[in-house]
């Protein structure tokens, strides 16, 4: 890895929050370690519940809770840590899947859980199908009231899903919309089996460690229909494994935001808007910037 | 028969896919062992005192092992699975277990946290797995298929290829490693074979 990257961090990402750890895998015997944009962490909990947050060489660092997660700031935070309006609904407690580690770039995780084409073959039997593999048009737009950065929403994504979520008990034409709020957190809206009138929601935060690994920090927010919390984990904790091997094996590993890189079709939509938004957001980690793929000098 | 069942672990996997080879219904009890701890309650603790799963129940028996639970299965369901006459089948279950020890620790630290050193394991599964890599290798010039010189799978077929499929999630690569990488095909292609999370079933339209 080029030294200048290991060395300067990207504005966005170092003053934004990002998760570090939840509360219920802090084990008071254990510290945990890990690391965000090449700095490395550990979160203690103590007998008391209480949770610190430090960096090994002993620099500041901002620190709070939300959501079940542990969240930190590197550098000095521009917005607070996203809101989610449905973690105070009373009848669907934020579920914390568990952190899953994945070799890749952030980016790459946050376009892969925006993808509508590989869910009838990476999650066939579960999210999509063969041969239902088809992406109906949707749309794409800015998202209204977004944070400083801005953000995306993607509306009227319908998928035939044989097992939309732990609580389907027959396949149906699942409607969707997604919402990107940070270059590194996104999270979708999906029919409910039981719900037909409200939608689960699923976030997804992605703790950058390097530029081409990450931590995947999924959480839930779902609707009661008989699913217990654990098979919620586990059903997640399925779809985001059959994910990892997946996102491992993309080449490059830095998403490349420059024309021309690939060639998109139609259902790749959400693809080109989240990397245009992230050239124009100006997001230098994980990423392939038109200036660096012209060989310009820095 | 109760399968207590984590989906993610190796080991539960490894009972699940024999139990599909041998058309073997079980009755799944997934626990939460991540992020919860189903595992260490002293109701889990009183069934099985190791508090590991996978767990097997068959009538009066509890079965607390995954190897036994995999010769368990094979004795009762399918003896070509468990030649008890070869000896080589007792070395090929204990690479499975040591796998389980590097290239299934190497899994579990990267992806779920577990505590322990990723590049230790994985510079131990790397030398376990080139030595298989080389036995398949003269076993196929040799006109063999599986890990015993035999015409049909065993259960340590089973139990390395639980540890072998997965190793990408683990920092591992077979892409130099051919013969394993034909080895886990035939055993994906085997009737009744089930998958996990990060080992892909055959594609539908796959010519078998």
């Amino acid at each position: 890895m080029q030294e200048w990257r290991t060395m300067t961090p990207d504005p966005i990402l170092w003053n934004d929050w990002h998760p570090v750890a939840a509360r219920c895998t802090l084990d008071p015997g254990r510290a945990h370690h890990t690391v965000l944009l090449h700095v490395p962490l550990v979160v203690t909990i103590d007998a008391a519940g209480t949770i610190i947050a430090r960096r090994n060489d002993g620099a500041p660092l901002q620190q709070c809770e939300r959501y079940g997660l542990v969240w930190v700031c590197l550098g000095t935070p521009v917005q607070p840590v996203l809101a989610i309006p449905e973690a105070d609904e009373p009848d669907r407690p934020p579920v914390v899947v568990g952190a899953i580690g994945v070799r890749a770039a952030g980016p790459r995780v946050i376009e892969n859980f925006l993808d509508l084409g590989h869910l009838g073959y990476v999650h066939a039997g579960y999210l999509g199908d063969d041969p239902q593999t088809r992406v109906l048009p949707y749309d794409v737009a800015p998202l209204p009231d977004a944070g400083v950065h801005g953000g995306l929403i993607a509306t009227r994504c319908r998928m035939y899903q044989p097992k939309a979520s732990p609580a389907a008990t027959e396949g149906f034409l699942v409607d969707y919309f997604y919402k990107v709020e940070r270059p590194l957190a996104t999270c979708l809206y999906k029919d409910n089996p039981v719900h037909r009138d409200r939608f689960d929601v699923i976030y997804l935060f992605v703790q950058p460690v390097t530029e081409v690994t990450s931590i995947a920090h999924p959480l839930l927010l779902c609707l009661p229909d008989g699913t217990t919390p654990a098979a919620l984990r586990a059903f997640q904790q399925i779809i985001f494994m059959q994910d990892k091997p997946i996102l491992e094996n993309q080449r490059p590993a830095r998403l490349p935001l420059y024309d021309g890189a690939e060639l998109p079709i139609g259902a790749d939509r959400s693809s080109v808007a989240y990397r245009r938004w992230l050239a124009a957001i100006g997001l230098r980690w994980g990423v392939i910037t038109a200036t660096e793929a012209a060989g310009a000098p820095r | 028969m109760i399968l207590y069942d984590a989906h993610h672990l190796a080991p539960c996997y490894a009972v699940r896919l024999l139990a599909g080879l041998l058309g073997v219904p079980l009755t799944l009890a997934p626990m939460d062992v991540y992020p919860g701890h189903d595992d260490q309650t002293d109701a889990f603790l009183d069934l099985a005192p190791a508090g590991r799963l996978p767990v097997l129940i068959d009538g009066d028996r509890v079965l607390g092992d995954w190897q036994e639970i995999l010769a368990h299965l094979a004795l009762g369901h399918g003896p070509a699975w468990f030649p008890a006459d070869k000896p080589a089948l007792i070395g090929w279950l204990g690479l499975a277990r040591d796998l389980g020890g590097s290239a299934g620790l190497a899994r579990m630290i990267d992806t779920f946290g577990a505590a322990g050193d990723a590049a230790a394991a994985r510079a131990e599964a790397d030398r376990l797995l080139d030595h298989a890599e080389r036995h398949l290798w003269f076993a196929e010039r040799a006109g063999g298929q599986w890990l015993l010189p035999r015409p049909t799978p065993t259960i340590a077929d089973v139990g390395c290829f639980v540890f072998i499929a997965p190793c990408e999630d683990g920092g591992l690569s077979l892409r130099d490693r051919p013969a394993l990488r034909r080895w886990c095909d035939r055993v994906r292609f085997l009737p009744g074979f089930v998958a996990m999370s990060g080992v892909f079933p055959p594609m539908a339209n796959t010519p078998r």
